[in-house]
């Protein structure tokens, strides 16, 4: 079977190249659907936590755990990925492919900072405090909601590395148009669990 | 003749659109930035009694999330309603689940 492609590479690209085809328009949709299910599982995720915070078997509790300036230091740069995602879209859809590649780039960096933070954070609790995922409830409620999120930048990272890799020498065109743009939301979406990450699990904790 | 001129001025006129919601998306940052700081800011003070700053705290998430969603991804935009639909079914769900798991440890 052979289809003809040339459709795909126009010589100047439509007001949204994200969107012009039935593929992009699938992809959209298709994002948006698993976001709705991610919102699901994030929930039951925050339940547990909220459920079981206090069921800290006489281990630390999470007001004396939590250090307020890494997670500060956490939430700025996830918040500035966000919006360097957004340059990112920007460029893409006044059709220049060098400047989306480079912002994406820096994306990436950031989501790269975000997770070494979180790594310190992990190796911290459990080396100076032996808190770890089997201490109690708590920590096992606490491991699971931060590290599925932090295991969502990871896979993020990953998508994004694979995506610019294998688009360097491509340029901009309606093929990978929607590839960029799947991603830009998923990575938003990281954005939005991590703003009631920060809120829910560290700044209630540490009130108490 | 008059349609490449009129190509071109559809295209001046998208990138101008472009650039004014480029300017609101900035404008959002530059809030979701203030938000966070209140927030942070509020905890490391800690003059608020509990009863008060936990439902501060949580509307100021809910702001920061609609900003994201609205501004960053675009929700606000037409031919939305089908992604609209889909993350509101979520947070539904979501809220039915948080609900249940919070009561039945409740009480």
């Amino acid at each position: 079977m052979s289809h003809d492609h040339s459709n795909l590479f126009p010589e100047t690209l439509p007001a949204e190249p994200e969107k012009a085809t039935l593929e992009g328009k699938n992809k959209f949709f298709g994002l948006w659907f698993f976001l709705g299910g991610e919102t699901v599982l994030f929930a039951s995720l925050f339940g547990t936590y909220l459920a079981l915070k206090n069921s800290t078997a006489g281990g630390p509790a999470s007001d004396e755990l939590f250090g307020l300036g890494l997670v500060f230091l956490m939430t700025m740069l996830l918040l500035t990925s966000s919006l360097t995602s957004v340059y990112a879209m920007y460029h893409m859809r006044n059709g220049d492919f060098k400047k989306m590649y480079l912002w994406l780039a820096i994306t990436g960096l950031l989501g790269i900072g975000f997770l070494a933070c979180e790594i310190y954070e992990f190796a911290h609790y459990i080396t100076d405090y032996g808190f770890t995922f089997r201490s109690s409830a708590f920590g096992s409620a606490f491991y699971a909601l931060v590290g599925f999120h932090g295991g969502h930048v990871l896979f993020g990272i990953c998508w994004l590395l694979s995506l610019l890799i294998r688009n360097a020498k491509r340029g901009l065109n309606l093929y990978n148009a929607p590839k960029f743009n799947t991603f830009s939301l998923y990575w938003h979406f990281i954005d939005v669990v991590w703003v009631f990450i920060f809120t829910v699990v560290y700044l209630m904790g540490k009130v108490g | 003749m008059t349609n490449e001129v009129n190509t071109e001025q559809a295209e001046l006129l998208r990138r101008k659109k472009s650039k004014d919601e480029m300017k609101k998306q900035l404008i959002s940052f530059g809030m979701m930035i203030v938000f966070t700081l209140i927030s942070f800011g509020l905890v490391a003070v800690g003059t608020i009694e509990r009863m008060y700053i936990l439902p501060i705290l949580f509307v100021m998430a809910i702001v920061q999330a609609g900003f994201q969603f609205y501004y960053f991804m675009h929700l606000k935009d037409r031919d939305h309603e089908m992604p609209a639909t889909f993350i509101y079914g979520g947070v539904w769900a979501g809220f039915l689940t948080l609900a249940g798991l919070m009561v039945i440890s409740w009480w």
